[in-house]
């Protein structure tokens, strides 16, 4: 056992039950099915804030932060059950109001929900345990310390005493919240480590009401948007008189989401400010209207908009005046690729090295815009007045929206109340919650509740993009092919995606990392693994480039370095554990029978770290009729103590696959500043027939804090399909999406550039 | 405006709407029903799935007018308790991540396997090819369609 301190006070607790359980009751008004399911609830004793038990045992547990898929609503849960010592099956989850009082970073977002909540969620279990027990030793008369908790019973052995937490909940309310508690061993743990099916599985297969598209107020108004159809472009005019005419159609206005003096939180990004909106009494009528207004757009004036960063810290940020096309966006980073950029990490002296090099290697590898596309597309209800603010909706960052509300509306965080709704995929989207304040101003404006309904062009063409990337590497070998120098240099449009410290720094002497930017007018934002899902990939593919050319199996080639790394690291920091690094690469080499040749199939393997977790793929595939036919995927996992595993191989199936998709498949381009795909008919996902046969998955038994799975595998999955695809082809692929022919569309005049 | 009667889930039902209003606004907006989701408004990702006389249709491309008197089933009506062999199959593989699309999915799978209750693999990749998923669960979904083969 040890202990952790409590971050929770008596006060703090009790303003949560005033406001949060509120707020839990008005989730509940709205899916009335489920409140009906939960008839224990309004009776039930809130031992704090994440526990409520009723007076018959059933025990709600609320679940912090937003469920995108990654599992959450279920794991984070089981986490808390643990500590309070609860059968599973006795156990309801809700999800919780936001009350950043009591829950900590309620945020989908980095692949950090577990890995940041886990102390907080096992001392929220661990005190109402606590509680419990010190009610029972208080009305039994005896000492706490001998009373035993199991599977919802507390009992008292001596005088055979003993009441389930139903007939403590009251008593225990009134406990005074303990400074600090015990929580468990890893060893005894029951719940984590077992696989329990998602908690709103039955709700999922029924076609329940969970997502924020199925949010539906009484005397709500539907409203869609019409923006620019460019990058750079503004609204000049607009005529509706054809779409006003529409039966059913209230209103057609502007508004302005972001006036040019508000300062924008980190995740206010839009490149549409300035939006037409359509309202009317349903959804059918103002997807119609969109297509009967009249607007006419012009180029905007470069202008400055200011944005506090992440933490805190305000900068003015340049919007270009510029008309965006893709086959200059790539003629452009080739270029700036060729110049001298900034250094970001330096060990050594490479360019000695590199002279001295037997053998030297050097390769380019870019990667294309990607829309997020999450299949529930951008949607918020609000009921916005002057004195609250009610919002329901798909949103992966609810404490970050409800500071740009209060700040949009001058209202007080109290006079906001943000719910949660199961989000229907989000991959970094609906970290930017533009959507949510543009329906909260439509809302005020018109003076009634309102559900803002993108269309999935709207989605599409939007921006909040995943930048496009460019990374050019070289490698020097000595003639023992040991591996003497390293140089990386990446970037893109408009971030790069350069980790300096990441491997192989570390494990080669002499190394060099650059990196550079461009800027432009198309938004871009978080996209699942962010930077890490060009970088892991493009790395893996190089390293096994490298690997060929020292004659090396690409397993012993990447262990000798980790060997290296181990032993003797080169400079201060670098950002991986090295032996957890090598124990995924030996489990996949061990699994996936690693040197035993497939007939009829070419394999090819990659390991990549990144938000905390190791990840190593082993990819076996064919070609029939130049389509890669993908028949397998290993994959090991290291993310320290494995909550749920049934989810966290879910995670891991899933998010292999979304890799190897969008390397294959996926691509959003620009012609004049437009979006050239709009619908899933030109965007091309991955899809069933495409997806591989099979997800074979593993995890590295540790007792290690647990971290995340909804962005490590998306990377190496990608670097073992291009090796794999090596492999199969002879052919290596340097430009994503590989069913794309990339060179001849964007790259021919790259000589000559 | 036009008055049209339509047959859904067992029961009928008068509604007062555009003709070219999509079934699937349909069900949402007028019906309240709201398993049957909204993904692309062209056909292309099978969120809208739903059972006409037994086929798997894609709702957001089919004017109520056209229903006539076929029969409409959506999510809700798969089954009573929710224990439809495909409904349980992909509780037992705990197939969902965001969830969003799997309505769609089981529709399409339940239409599949009534007209073909022994898929081969490859049946059930083409049979599945207009439902996308993106989580990717595509190992599950086919997965649990094996395991409700067998219980079919």
């Amino acid at each position: 056992m040890a202990k952790v301190k409590t971050h929770f006070n008596r006060r703090s607790f009790l303003k949560l039950s005033a406001a949060g359980g509120a707020g839990l009751m008005l989730q509940f008004s709205w899916f009335s099915a489920l409140a009906k399911e939960n008839p224990n609830l309004e009776s039930a004793f809130d031992l704090n804030g994440y526990i409520k038990i009723a007076t018959d045992g059933t025990v709600t547990i609320a679940s912090p932060n937003p469920e995108i898929g990654q599992n959450v609503k279920t794991s984070m849960p089981m986490i808390v059950a643990e500590e309070l010592d609860v059968n599973w099956k006795n156990v309801k989850v809700v999800q919780a109001p936001l009350n950043t009082d009591i829950f900590t970073r309620q945020l989908a977002g980095g692949s950090n929900s577990i890995n940041q909540s886990w102390n907080a969620l096992r001392m929220a279990g661990a005190t109402a345990r606590y509680m419990l027990v010190e009610a029972a030793a208080k009305a039994w008369n005896v000492p706490s310390s001998s009373i035993k908790v199991d599977a919802g019973v507390i009992s008292h052995a001596a005088s055979g005493k003993s009441a389930g937490f139903g007939e403590m909940a009251e008593a225990a309310s009134k406990i005074e919240v303990p400074k600090e508690v015990d929580v468990k061993s890893i060893k005894d743990f029951k719940i984590i480590r077992n696989s329990q099916f998602n908690v709103d599985g039955p709700s999922i297969v029924t076609g329940k009401p969970l997502f924020g598209l199925d949010v539906y107020g009484d005397d709500m108004v539907y409203a869609s948007i019409v923006h620019p159809p460019a990058f750079g472009m503004e609204l000049k005019s607009f005529d509706a008189t054809e779409a006003l005419a529409m039966k059913g159609i209230y209103d057609v206005f502007t508004i302005d989401a972001y006036p040019e003096d508000f300062e924008r939180g980190y995740f206010d990004i839009t490149a549409f400010p300035k939006l037409i909106i359509i309202t009317g009494d349903s959804t059918w009528r103002i997807m119609k209207a969109k297509k009967l207004i009249n607007a006419e757009w012009m180029p905007f004036e470069e202008h400055t908009i200011k944005v506090k960063g992440f933490r805190g810290n305000a900068t003015d940020q340049k919007v270009p005046t510029k008309i965006e096309n893709t086959d200059k966006q790539y003629a452009s980073m080739i270029a700036l690729s060729k110049e001298n950029p900034r250094q970001a990490r330096k060990d050594g002296n490479p360019e000695k090295a590199f002279a001295n090099a037997a053998k030297v290697i050097e390769r380019e590898y870019t990667a294309p815009y990607l829309a997020h596309s999450p299949l529930e597309p951008l949607n918020f209800y609000a009921n916005v007045t002057d004195d609250k603010a009610e919002l329901i909706g798909p949103i992966q960052t609810p404490e970050y929206m409800e500071q740009s509300v209060a700040q949009r509306f001058g209202l007080s965080l109290e006079q906001i109340d943000i719910q949660m709704t199961r989000i229907g995929g989000g991959f970094g989207r609906k970290l930017f919650g533009h959507y949510l304040l543009e329906a909260a101003v439509i809302s005020k404006k018109i003076k009634k509740p309102v559900k803002l309904i993108y269309t999935r062009e709207d989605d599409m063409t939007f921006g909040a993009y995943r930048p496009m990337y460019h990374a050019y590497y070289r490698a020097g070998l000595d003639e023992n092919n040991n591996l003497i120098a390293f140089h990386v240099k990446a970037g893109g449009i408009p971030e790069s995606p350069l980790y300096a410290n990441r491997f192989p720094a570390g494990a080669v002497d002499n190394y060099l990392a650059e990196s550079w930017t461009i800027e432009s007018n198309i938004t871009t934002a978080a996209f699942r693994a962010p930077r890490s899902n060009f970088m892991g990939a493009v790395e893996q593919a190089f390293l096994d480039e490298v690997a060929e050319l020292a004659g090396k199996d690409p397993i012993d080639f990447r262990l000798e370095l980790f060997d290296r790394a181990i032993k003797n690291p080169v400079g201060e920091r670098n950002d991986y554990d090295a032996k957890r690094y090598a124990g995924v690469l030996k489990l996949i080499k061990e699994k996936s029978n690693w040197g035993t040749p497939k007939p009829g199939l070419s394999r090819g393997v990659a390991a990549y770290f990144c938000h905390n977790s190791y990840v190593a793929n082993v990819v076996d595939l064919r070609m029939e009729n130049d389509k890669p036919i993908i028949e397998k995927v290993y994959c090991a996992t290291d993310c320290g103590i494995v909550v749920n595993p049934i989810g966290a191989a879910n995670m891991i199936e899933g998010g292999s696959v979304d890799g190897i998709g969008h390397a294959l498949y996926s691509m959003l381009t620009v012609k004049d500043g437009v979006p050239q795909q709009k619908n899933y008919n030109d965007y091309h996902l991955i899809r069933n027939n495409d997806a591989p046969w099979d997800v074979e998955t593993y995890f590295v038994e540790s007792d290690v804090h647990p971290t995340g799975l909804g962005e490590p595998p998306f990377a190496p999955a990608i670097g073992a399909l291009t090796n794999a695809l090596y492999k199969e082809t002879g052919k290596r692929y340097y430009h994503q999406p590989f069913m794309v022919d990339i060179e001849s569309m964007f790259l021919k005049d790259e000589a000559a550039v | 405006m036009a008055l049209f009667t339509i047959h859904v889930n067992g029961e009928s039902k008068q509604v007062d709407v555009d003709a070219d209003t999509p079934i699937l606004w349909v069900l949402r907006d007028n019906l309240r029903l709201l398993g049957t989701k909204y993904g692309c408004g062209i056909a292309h990702c099978g969120v809208c799935t739903i059972h006409l006389d037994g086929d798997a249709v894609r709702s957001c491309a089919y004017p109520i007018s056209a229903v006539g008197d076929k029969k409409i089933v959506t999510i809700e009506g798969l089954s009573e308790e929710g224990d439809h062999p495909v409904q349980k199959a992909w509780l037992e593989h705990d197939v969902p991540q965001c969830g969003y699309c799997q309505a769609g999915q089981i529709m399409t799978a339940s239409s599949l396997l009534a007209q073909n209750p022994n898929p081969t693999d490859e049946e059930i990749r083409r049979a599945m090819n207009g439902n996308l998923c993106r989580c990717a669960t595509y190992t599950r979904i086919n997965r649990a369609i094996r395991t409700a083969a067998k219980d079919m």
